[in-house]
């Protein structure tokens, strides 16, 4: 009988532990039901939009933040937004951006052997998660899209810029017609150009070269460019005047360049022969060690003259102050702010900012050079008038003129 | 070489000897210190070397300047071969090549466009040769075209626009002191460097800055009368700027020497600690 008590107890136990067991769930529930109130409330109004004005490969999100952010139980630390080809995922993490943000521009790689490829003309799918200081302690939005990305042609931010071009190109066609049909364009005379030719004159006197140097800018700087004018003038004239020319360049394309221009300077001289190829010669890419060399050429050389024109960094003053050391006359141009003053100082002549582009003109006198020098002259005359304008509207809160000019990337 | 010439180079030669040992000796529990001892006094002697510039041209002078220039001119074109011909060329052009130079070979749809770039290159070593020296003209016309074309663009949204935007300022107020009529500007009256009068008085200065500084690079009209003397302001504006820009630059030179006597009388001669 005791056994039969102690079975019947037994599965009794049994039976109480089993509804214990099927119990625990329910408490665990309960637990669930307590931490959900920790639970952040989800973001809303999730939308998704091609990223603008871009090459594409990029989607912009924005969503109402969640109810806890700021506010309520303001737990939320911060969002994470994920991203899939499909609705249903995986989804990968596109970007984790803090509370209090309510957008989000998932830039991607256009290369697809990158991780971060994002495929154009392609559905992609976001979510959002509520993110706690915990966590685990996370709400996921559902599911948003589909939204595309692609590339688009013209960024309409920049549309100041291209009436910008419009107009300029515009003012330089006009003017360069006016002055090939013959009107004449005056331009005031710039004192360190007029120089140009005393100094060669100077140097075939005294029966020592001259040195050019055009600076430390790359083919395509303006400042080159323009460089390449002048010393088209300057090598026509030593051509002519037989004198010695040394031009030690910086840049092996520069070099190239310079060497057309030299030769064709030569030619036009009528004096092919008197032509050598190192006149134009490359020394190093190096800044200082190209500045030592110019250097030591200027101390042993002596040139009776310097002409520095293009673009100068750091060895603008190594070279202007050496120069007048070794009794050279020496004239300068460059459009970096920063070196002209060391020209100032150093030179006998400085050609400042823009002047140096001028000169290009004001030497070679070519209807497209004159031309352009007077659109320029009629662009900076706009940009006075605009400021005026702009200041008033300004101080008179006319945002709408005022934002024109801005240009967005 | 004459012989003043010899003696002081044997003399500095000499002194260059005791300096390597004197700190191949003193650096003696070091690994490799009988090279680095060289090269520190390698350093130094370069140092003073390029500094007798100062007296006049001399051959320390010269041997550093083509130690300069040949290191230099040989570090750029090997640079230029391994970053940009084994780095960025070949891993696109060619697997076995790739293997050859051990760089990943990156496989691409795209890739016969790296052809165009090897096309130019060859192009530009053409100016080598004397029958065929006119094909280079063409790949440099293409490089100056293309950039100077891509730098208007830049030029004019820098140099244009956001020039004259940048010149829409407030001339009677800021932002922390709205103009509220002279009684209001005068009891807020703060001269400061953020004061109201200190910013109103800048962006006047800026204003006026820009549009007589303008009016000096005005090339196809006369200097004269009020335009002239707008122009006058305008070179006196950049003369003050180039003042001002000539001063903070010195500066930043003369730490440069102070780096270098800190060099010599530190880490050469070892007189300050």
């Amino acid at each position: 009988m005791k056994y039969k008590i102690l079975i019947v107890g037994m599965v009794l136990l049994f039976g109480l532990s089993s509804v214990w067991a099927q119990s625990e769930p329910e408490e665990s529930d309960s637990v669930v039901i307590d931490s959900a109130e920790l639970f952040p409330a989800p973001v809303s109004d999730i939308k998704l939009s091609d990223k603008p004005n871009d090459h594409g490969h990029a989607v912009v999100v924005t969503w109402e933040p969640s109810a806890d952010d700021g506010g309520g139980k303001n737990n939320v630390v911060q969002y994470e937004i994920y991203w899939s080809t499909s609705f249903d995922g995986p989804f990968d993490t596109a970007g984790v951006v803090p509370s209090g943000t309510r957008e989000f521009e998932h830039v991607g790689s256009k290369d697809p052997d990158d991780p971060k490829y994002i495929p154009d003309n392609t559905d992609l799918f976001y979510q959002i998660d509520v993110v706690t200081a915990d966590p685990l302690i996370r709400t996921t939005s559902g599911t948003e899209g589909p939204v595309q990305c692609s590339g688009q042609w013209y960024n309409t931010g920049r549309t100041p810029v291209l009436i910008a071009v419009l107009i300029f190109g515009l003012l330089t066609a006009v003017f360069v017609t006016s002055a090939r049909k013959g009107r004449k364009l005056y331009v005031r005379p710039i004192g360190g150009i007029e120089a140009v030719d005393d100094a060669i004159g100077r140097a075939t006197e005294m029966g020592r070269p001259i040195l050019y140097v055009l600076g430390l800018g790359s083919a395509a700087d303006v400042a080159t460019i323009a460089s390449f004018t002048i010393l088209g003038r300057v090598a026509k004239r030593v051509a002519e005047y037989q004198t010695e020319l040394i031009v030690p360049t910086y840049d092996p394309i520069v070099m190239s360049v310079a060497q057309e221009v030299v030769k064709s300077a030569y030619y036009d001289a009528g004096r092919p022969e008197d032509y050598k190829e190192d006149i134009v010669h490359f020394v190093t890419q190096s800044q200082f060690a190209y500045v030592a060399a110019v250097n030591g050429t200027m101390l042993r050389e002596l040139p009776a003259t310097n002409v520095y024109m293009g673009k100068f960094f750091a060895e603008s003053l190594l070279l202007a102050e050496t120069g007048s050391l070794a009794g050279s006359i020496q004239i300068s141009g460059t459009d970096e702010i920063a070196q002209i003053p060391f020209f100032i100082v150093a030179c006998d002549y400085t050609l400042i900012g823009e002047e140096l582009y001028a000169a290009s003109a004001y030497l070679g006198r070519e209807p497209k050079l004159l031309g352009s020098l007077k659109a320029q002259d009629w662009a900076k005359a706009a940009v006075v008038i605009l400021a005026i304008i702009g200041l008033i509207a300004a101080n008179l809160g006319w945002d709408s003129f005022t934002n024109l000019f801005q240009v967005v990337d | 070489m004459n012989r003043t010439t010899l003696i002081v180079v044997a003399i500095v030669a000499a002194l260059f000897a005791v300096s390597w040992i004197a700190h191949a000796v003193s650096m003696s529990g070091q690994k490799d210190n009988v090279v680095d001892a060289f090269m520190l006094t390698m350093a130094a002697f370069l140092t003073l070397a390029i500094f007798s510039f100062l007296y006049r041209d001399n051959p320390f002078y010269k041997f550093a300047e083509h130690l300069f220039v040949g290191v230099s001119a040989a570090f750029w074109m090997c640079q230029g071969f391994w970053s940009t011909i084994v780095g960025n060329l070949i891993p696109r052009l060619s697997e076995g090549l790739s293997g050859f130079f051990q760089v990943p070979y990156q496989a691409s749809s795209w890739n016969f466009a790296y052809w165009i770039p090897v096309i130019l290159g060859l192009m530009l070593l053409m100016r080598l040769t004397k029958d065929y020296g006119w094909l280079s003209r063409w790949p440099l016309a293409l490089i100056v075209g293309t950039t100077a074309g891509l730098n208007f663009v830049r030029y004019l949204r820098s140099d244009f626009i956001v020039q004259v935007s940048a010149t829409f300022m407030p001339l009677l107020s800021n932002e922390s002191h709205p103009w509220e009529g002279f009684g209001a500007f005068l009891s807020n009256l703060n001269l400061a460097a953020t004061g109201q009068l200190v910013t109103i008085v800048a962006n006047w200065v800026i204003f006026l800055g820009v549009i007589c500084g303008i009016i000096y690079f005005f090339f196809s009209k006369e200097h004269t009368g009020i335009f002239g003397r707008a122009s006058r302001v305008g070179i006196w504006i950049l003369m003050i700027t180039f003042g001002a820009g000539f001063g903070y630059t010195v500066m930043g030179r003369i730490s440069l020497l102070v780096g270098r006597i800190t060099f010599l009388f530190k880490d050469w001669l070892q007189i300050i600690s």
